[in-house]
C-alpha cells in the first residue's frame, strides 16, 4: 500500500560553486573553493573549525557576498540575488524559532509572506509538522518545547517554503547524544521522501558518514577532497583526509619496488602513487586493519582496551616507539587485555603510502 | 530509619530558608508601602473637628481633592506624566537601538554609563542646570535672543517655569532612564531571527512587523508605563524649578503637608495621595505582567 506522500515532494536543484574565495580583512574564509552538488543529493560538509563550512553555507543562503569566483543554482548565477528572493530553507544551529509564534505560525510564517490564506497555511504546517513527528505540538510557543523539539519546528519551517536547497548549519550540535542520532536519522529519513538537495554543515565525522550521500572534506577554505563516505573513509585522497575522517596508524616503512612496501618483516602491497624504490614513507593503515595475535615472542605489548560494544580498541607500544591501534573482535578482549605480549600484523591489503614531508 | 529521616529534613529546611530570604523585602514592603497607604487611606476618609477634636468619617477631602484647582491639578499632572512617558520611551527606544546595533564598544559604553548617571540625575542641581541654560538668564536664552533676537519666553512661548518646561527637564532623566531600561530586550533580539525570517522571504519591514515588534512591544508598552508612574511622582525637580508653584498632584501634596495653615489639611492631602496610589498601583500590575510575558520570550 502507498500512501499519499503529506508533503510535496520538491524538484532537485543543481548547485555549483566555481573558484569560491570569501576574504574577512586578512582571513581567506574560503579560498578557491570549488564544488558541484548534484539534485537530490544530501552532501555534508566537514571539516576543524574556522575551515569556512559556514562561510560556504551563508554564501549559499545571500547572508553574506563572494568576493570572487561564481555561485550557481540550476546554471544561474545567484550572486546578486537578496536573501529573500533565493528560496533557500535555512536551519541554524539553534534558538532561531520566532519567540512570539506558535509551532504552527513559525511554520506557517514562510508561507504568509507568500501570501497563502490563513486556511492554506494552517493545513501544510499542519502536515510540516506531522512530518516531523510533532503532531501533538502544533499549539507549543518555542519556549514549552525542548531544543529537539525546536530543531524538528526549525526544520519543518525550512521545508514549508518548499526551498530549492535545504541547508543546515550544525543543526544538531546543542543536543544531546541520543536527541542527536535520532533527529539525524530523521533528516535523512525526510530529505530522502522530499528528494530535496541538502547542504549539511557538521564537523562531527560520524555525523557526515552516516547520513550524506557524499561528504565534502574541508581545510582552510578549500575543498581537500569530495566523496561517498566509504571511499572518503577507505581511499582518502590526502593525509589530511586520511588523518580527519575516521583514525589512522601510522607505521614506518620503506618502498620495495613500483608497488610494495616493506613494514616491520611483512611486505605489503601499495595502493595509489608510490615513490622510488628505497624511500622511506609513512604506511597508513586503519585499525580493523591491523592484526593482533597474543605471542609471548611479540614485539608489542597492550596498553590499554576500550570497549565499544561489538569491537574493542586496544592501543599498543611496539618495542621500536611506535604506537598502534586495533580493533578486535570483543569476545577476544579477554586473551589481549592490557599487559599481553602481541605480535602485530596488517591485513594484507593495498596501504595508502606516504613520504613524511608530505 | 536515616533516609526517611533525611526525607523528612531537607525539604523543610528549603522552605525555612526559602522564606528567611523573603523575609526582608517583605517587612520593607509592609514598612515602607502597607503601612503608609493604609494610613493614607485613612486619613483620607477622616475629618478632625476644629473645636472638639473629635475624630469622624467624611467623604469630603476626597470630593475635594477632585475639584476645582486640585482637579486641574490632576489633569496636569497626568498630561505631564503621559507626554512626558510618550516622548521619552519614542526617543530612548530610537537611542537605546542605535546603540545596540552600534559596531563600536566605545559608543556604547559611553552612552549606557550616561544614561545610568543621567537617569540618576535630578532635583536641585538638574533645576540649577537648565535654569544656567534656558531660565531667563540663560546661556541658550541670551544667544538666541542676541543671534535672532528673540526672546524665548515672549516671542517662542517658552517658559522653563511652565509645565512644557518641567516636561522638557524630566525628558533629560527619563530618556537616559528609557534607554537602561529597553536596552536588555533589545539586546535580548537574537541576530538569527532577523536571519531566520529574511531566509524565509521577509523583507526588513515584515521582520519588525511580525518578529521583532511582537517581542519587543511588551516591553516597550512596560516600560512606558514604568516612566509614567516616574515622571507622575516626580517632585524635587519639579518644586525645584518652579518653587513650588507648579500645579501639579506632587507639589499640592507638598503644600498641603507643609503649609500648616489650615487645620485638616494633612487628611487633603492624603486624599490626594490617595489619588496619587489609585493610578500608580493599578499601573504597576500591568507593567509586571508584561514584564513577565518578555522574560518568558527573551529567555
Ligand atoms: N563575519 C566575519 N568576519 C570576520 N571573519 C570571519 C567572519 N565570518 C567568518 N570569519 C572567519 O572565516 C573563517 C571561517 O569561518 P567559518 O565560520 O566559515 O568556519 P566554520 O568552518 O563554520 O567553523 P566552525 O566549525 O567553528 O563553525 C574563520 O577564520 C572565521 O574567523
Ligand atoms: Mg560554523
Amino acid at each position: 500500500m502507498t500512501a499519499e506522500p503529506a508533503v510535496a515532494t520538491i524538484e532537485g536543484t543543481r548547485v555549483e560553486y566555481l573558484d569560491v574565495t570569501r576574504v574577512f580583512g586578512a582571513t581567506r574564509a574560503l579560498d578557491g573553493f570549488t564544488l558541484q552538488i548534484e539534485p537530490g543529493e544530501l552532501l555534508a560538509l566537514l571539516g576543524p573549525s574556522g575551515c569556512g563550512k559556514t562561510t560556504a553555507l551563508r554564501l549559499l543562503a545571500g547572508f553574506d557576498q563572494l568576493s570572487s569566483g561564481q555561485l550557481l543554482i540550476d546554471g544561474r548565477d545567484v550572486s546578486r540575488q537578496p536573501v529573500n528572493k533565493r528560496d533557500m530553507g535555512m536551519v541554524f544551529q539553534s534558538y532561531s524559532l520566532f519567540p512570539t509564534m506558535s509551532a504552527r505560525d513559525n511554520v506557517g510564517f514562510g508561507l504568509r509572506l507568500r501570501g497563502a490564506s490563513t486556511s492554506d497555511r494552517r493545513r501544510r504546517a499542519g502536515e510540516l509538522l506531522e512530518l516531523v513527528g510533532l503532531s501533538a505540538h502544533t499549539e507549543k510557543y518555542p519556549h514549552q518545547m525542548s531544543g529537539g523539539q525546536q530543531q524538528r519546528v526549525a526544520l519543518a519551517r525550512a521545508l514549508a517554503i518548499q526551498p530549492r536547497v535545504l541547508l543546515l548549519d550544525e543543526p544538531l550540535s546543542a543536543l544531546d547524544a541520543k536527541v542527536r542520532t535520532q533527529l539525524r536519522d530523521e533528516i535523512r529519513r525526510i530529505q530522502l521522501e522530499l528528494g530535496v538537495t541538502t547542504v549539511f554543515v557538521t564537523h562531527d565525522q560520524e555525523e557526515a558518514l552516516s547520513m550524506a550521500d557524499r561528504v565534502g572534506v574541508m581545510r582552510a577554505g578549500q575543498l581537500e577532497q569530495c566523496d561517498a563516505p566509504s571511499v572518503l573513509y577507505q581511499r582518502p585522497a590526502t593525509p589530511f583526509v586520511a588523518e580527519f575522517v575516521g583514525t589512522m596508524n601510522h607505521l614506518p616503512g620503506v618502498v620495495r619496488d613500483g608497488s610494495t612496501v616493506q613494514v616491520g618483516d611483512q611486505s605489503v602491497p601499495a595502493d595509489g602513487q608510490v615513490p622510488l624504490s628505497g624511500t622511506a614513507v609513512s604506511v597508513l593503515a586503519r585499525p580493523e586493519a591491523v592484526l593482533v595475535e597474543a605471542s609471548v615472542e611479540g614485539d608489542a605489548v597492550v596498553q590499554v582496551a576500550t570497549f565499544f560494544g561489538a569491537v574493542t580498541r586496544l592501543r599498543m607500544l611496539r618495542s621500536d616507539g611506535v604506537e598502534l591501534l586495533a580493533d578486535v573482535s570483543s569476545h577476544r578482549a579477554g586473551e589481549l587485555a592490557p599487559g599481553t605480549r602481541v605480535a602485530v600484523s596488517l591485513v594484507d591489503r593495498p596501504v595508502l603510502v606516504r613520504t613524511p614531508s608530505s | 530509619m536515616t533516609t526517611t529521616r533525611r526525607r523528612w529534613r531537607i525539604p523543610g529546611g528549603r522552605v525555612r530558608l526559602g522564606w528567611l530570604g523573603l523575609a526582608p523585602f517583605a517587612a520593607y514592603l509592609a514598612v515602607f508601602f502597607v503601612l503608609p497607604s493604609v494610613l493614607v487611606l485613612f486619613s483620607a476618609f477622616r475629618r478632625v473637628d476644629p473645636d472638639t477634636g473629635v475624630h469622624s468619617f467624611t467623604l469630603q477631602n476626597w470630593s475635594d481633592s477632585l475639584h476645582g484647582a486640585y482637579l486641574k491639578g490632576l489633569e496636569n499632572s497626568i498630561q505631564l506624566a503621559a507626554v512626558t512617558a510618550v516622548i521619552s520611551a519614542v526617543l530612548g527606544l530610537v537611542l537605546a537601538y542605535a546603540i545596540s546595533t552600534s559596531r563600536r564598544p566605545f559608543f556604547k559604553q559611553l552612552v549606557s554609563t550616561s544614561s545610568a548617571v543621567l537617569a540618576n540625575f535630578g532635583g536641585l542641581p538638574l533645576a540649577f542646570l537648565f535654569v544656567a541654560v534656558l531660565g531667563s538668564a540663560g546661556v541658550l536664552t541670551s544667544t538666541v535672543q542676541s543671534l535672532f533676537g528673540l526672546s524665548l519666553q515672549d516671542d517662542l512661548h517658552f517658559s522653563l517655569f511652565s509645565i512644557r518646561g518641567v516636561e522638557l527637564v524630566y525628558l533629560y532623566f527619563l530618556i537616559p532612564l528609557m534607554v537602561l531600561v529597553i536596552t536588555p530586550a533589545l539586546e535580548g533580539i537574537r541576530p538569527q531571527w532577523r536571519e531566520a525570517a529574511e531566509n524565509l522571504g521577509a523583507t526588513g519591514w515584515q521582520y519588525w512587523r511580525w518578529v521583532a515588534a511582537p517581542v519587543l512591544l511588551p516591553n516597550v508598552l512596560g516600560s512606558t508605563v514604568l516612566l509614567f508612574c516616574g515622571s507622575l511622582s516626580a517632585f524635587a525637580t519639579a518644586s525645584a524649578l518652579t518653587n513650588g508653584t507648579l500645579a501639579i498632584v506632587p507639589l499640592q501634596i507638598d503644600t498641603a503637608v507643609s503649609g500648616n495653615v489650615l487645620v485638616g489639611q494633612e487628611n487633603l492631602a492624603a486624599a490626594l495621595a490617595l489619588n496619587m496610589i489609585v493610578i500608580v498601583v493599578p499601573l504597576t500590575l500591568i507593567y509586571q505582567l508584561l514584564q513577565k510575558r518578555t522574560t518568558t520570550w527573551l529567555r
